[in-house]
């Protein structure tokens, strides 16, 4: 049987992944990723503590299988936290998790799997994986409510050849019980969307640590350019923010836009936070093809979001105009627009500005 | 599997097993217990204790069974530290700078919340301590000395003969861990000249959790256990006795096949050290050339992440260790590779590769072989 890396996190539903495949007969090893933490703040990162590692690796004596721990912690800082840094610098509310998924769980770690002669790479995401005659199709997870196929717009089709989703095709209650019948540990990681590096702390406070430069004050303004006060950073702000901007208002005012070319926060009334366009830019198409025309979709703009019927409309190669039926609140710079029909996943890529 | 890994353990030998056996269930009784039960007990423990004075030349009486050669190491250095501090006011204690963890961290620990002060004594680019550097180094205040027989990391064998007779000659207590040494090397105290050496029976073919600390008579020491009256009162605790057997069973066997031993695995070491250096390029073997264990190859690789490389080799099939090998994947230069003098793009590729019993010449074939097709995998990795 073809050898499988499962990338592995020590929560249940990376380990199931494990357990699943070993049971369909795959010769399976487990490998982690040991991620950048601030100095001393090892144990609180959220994707690899030494807590976590330890359930891994007890996960992977369970099932017998082979582990081995891949060091990041270099490539983590230079990738991801440099985006991350450089997102907010620009004014803009960036998720390192979809860089890490690109640069760092299906580049670097993939690499590392495939030279262990691997020939395929399996994860606990909860998303599902079609081979078509013409290439491989990203879908939705069975379960509408895990479903992570977001953070996996960034696969391209070399990765998606490599890649297994083992509980994709499971709802979440079902791979609990797979856990606990198989004596595995079932504690998932939480589903939130903290970042592993800022090891459950508010993200300011490490960006006052590592880009102090950042908080720099500037103007509140509104649209018209009418002067309501002074921000302490736009890093503090994010868009749709209704609080603690601390300006009197009769009416509640709401972030709009953060304009760091001239350090203003623009704010404006709930009707100015919608918006019915949006432009994205390094777009993934999931085929490998450009779309030949304009087409209809499902897009969701963050994670957590709803989907919104739109019109996406591919622009060259690499961006993308998408035209909502209706104005979506808190689009958001830095966020990915993700295009689906259906469960199929199309492609997506970052929101400019 | 092959392992290629004798230097961090090694199979219990079938002999000695079946000598430990019967102290489990027939002969289960406590060797301080006044019935026949503890009497058989104790012979147990007792003819093991001459048996293992025998293989290292000295007095049953000069034996003390601990759990582990790292407890020799600690017994020896606090025991002696605390009590030529007593007796003397030395409180200066004088180390290698490649030594074992057991030795240096407890080296730490006596200086930041014990008041000693450590003069770490500068190793040669093979690792190795000059007894030239001991002597200058000794002085009023030097309370006792601890340099390794052997570097468990990159094999170098220290002139210990020497190091013991700068320190005799000054008057000064030597300590010398001998845990990876004593599988392939004479421990003949006399012969040596050391006061104390420590010793762990998982290195030649005997079980984990039981070692022994050499004490020439008359060498003060402080107890590190407290409790019953067990191991001359130095360390408390029911001994482990089927373990204890197990300890001397194995040494015993290792005085008897030593040069059967190593001439087994000297050729396959010569064979991967001439291969490798010949072969792969940007390595370079650590420790010294010639005056090194015979069962031991180490090397470091420019540009390559140690850890890698073992991950890949243990994919492969092969299981070795590394200098910088962290079971979490936060690799760093060891001591050893600084105290050489490595720079970290060389240090943090190291690799040992260190052979046993179960070694054949296929299997270091088979090892060279896939070994230069690794290195280049793991350096595209980086």
């Amino acid at each position: 049987m073809p050898k499988v890396v499962v990338a592995m996190s020590g929560g249940v539903d990376s380990s199931v992944a494990a357990a699943l495949l070993k049971e369909q007969g795959y010769d399976v090893a487990g490998m982690m990723l040991r991620l950048w933490s601030e100095p001393g703040k090892a144990d609180s990162n959220r994707c690899c503590t030494p807590d976590a590692m330890a359930q891994a690796r007890r996960v992977a004596g369970i099932l017998d299988i082979p582990f081995y721990v891949v060091d990041a912690k270099d490539v983590f800082r230079e990738t991801v936290v440099e985006y991350f840094l450089e997102g907010y610098a620009r004014g803009e509310t960036p998720n390192p998790c979809l860089i890490c998924n690109r640069k760092i769980r299906w580049t670097f770690l993939l690499e590392h799997a495939l030279a262990l002669g691997a020939e395929f790479m399996a994860t606990g995401h909860y998303a599902r994986l079609r081979r078509e005659a013409d290439g491989f199709r990203l879908l939705r997870a069975a379960d509408r409510n895990k479903d992570q196929s977001y953070v996996l717009h960034v696969m391209g089709q070399h990765q998606l050849k490599h890649a297994l989703f083992p509980v994709g095709d499971y709802l979440k209650p079902e791979i609990r019980r797979i856990a606990e019948a198989r004596g595995l540990p079932t504690a998932s990681r939480r589903d939130s969307q903290d970042l592993c590096f800022l090891a459950g702390e508010d993200y300011r406070n490490f960006l006052r640590r590592n880009a102090a430069a950042m908080f720099k004050p500037g103007q509140i303004v509104t649209r018209t350019g009418k002067i309501l006060g002074e921000h302490g950073g736009l890093a503090n702000y994010t868009i749709g923010q209704r609080k603690g901007l601390g300006v009197a208002s009769p009416v509640p005012l709401y972030v709009i836009e953060k304009n760091a070319v001239n350090n203003t926060l623009v704010v404006g009334v709930r009707d100015e936070l919608g918006s019915t366009g949006l432009i994205a830019r390094e777009v993934n198409w999931v085929s490998g093809e450009v779309p030949p025309a304009p087409f209809r979709a499902e897009v969701k703009i963050r994670y957590t979001a709803q989907d919104a019927n739109a019109w996406v409309t591919p622009m060259g190669e690499n961006q993308a105009q998408v035209r909502f039926d209706a104005p979506q609140r808190d689009i958001t710079t830095g966020q990915a627009a993700v295009f689906y029909q259906g469960d199929l996943l199309i492609g997506g890529g970052l929101i400019c500005p | 599997m092959i392992y290629l890994d004798y230097s961090a353990t090694t199979p219990v030998d079938s002999r000695v097993l079946d000598a430990m056996l019967p102290y489990f269930t027939e002969f289960f009784g406590n060797p301080s217990s006044v019935h026949r039960y503890g009497q058989r007990a104790e012979f147990a423990v007792e003819t093991a204790r001459e048996t293992t004075a025998r293989m290292l030349n000295c007095q049953p009486g000069e034996i003390i069974f601990t759990s582990c050669g790292s407890e020799s190491d600690n017994l020896a250095l606090r025991g002696a530290a605390y009590a030529m501090r007593e007796k003397t006011g030395a409180n200066w204690i004088l180390a290698s700078r490649a030594e074992h963890p057991a030795v240096t961290k407890t080296l730490y620990h006596l200086e930041k919340y014990e008041g000693f002060r450590i003069e770490w004594l500068e190793v040669d680019g093979h690792g190795m301590v000059s007894p030239e550097t001991v002597s200058k180094a000794i002085c009023d205040n030097t309370a006792v000395v601890s340099v390794m027989y052997a570097n468990n990391e990159i094999g170098t064998i220290n002139p210990i003969r020497d190091i013991a007779e700068a320190c005799r000659s000054r008057g000064v207590l030597f300590h010398t861990d001998a845990v990876q040494a004593a599988a392939y090397l004479p421990v003949d105290v006399q012969e040596l000249g050391v006061d104390m050496m420590s010793l762990g029976a998982h290195k030649f073919y005997g079980p984990k959790g039981v070692g022994a600390l050499y004490v020439r008579r008359g060498t003060p020491l402080f107890p590190h256990l407290t409790g019953g009256g067990q191991e001359f009162g130095l360390r408390a605790g029911t001994q482990n006795v089927s373990y204890i057997v197990g300890f001397a069973e194995a040494l015993r066997l290792t005085g008897v096949e030593r040069e059967k031993r190593t001439a087994q695995v000297a050729p396959l070491r010569d064979q991967i050290i001439g291969t490798v250096l010949e072969v792969i390029p940007k390595a370079r073997l650590t420790g010294h050339p010639v005056a090194r264990l015979p069962h031991h190859a180490s090397f470091v690789f420019e540009h390559v992440d140690g850890n890698v490389l073992l991950t890949l080799l243990d994919a492969a099939g092969f299981a070795c260790s590394s200098g910088s090998a962290c079971k979490t994947g936060t690799p760093e230069p060891s001591e050893v590779m600084n105290a050489i003098g490595l720079p970290r793009a060389w240090g943090l590729g190291s690799l040992r590769v260190t052979l046993g019993s179960g070694t054949t010449s296929e299997h270091i074939e088979s090892f060279l072989s896939l070994l230069p097709e690794l290195v280049e995998k793991a350096r595209r990795l980086k």
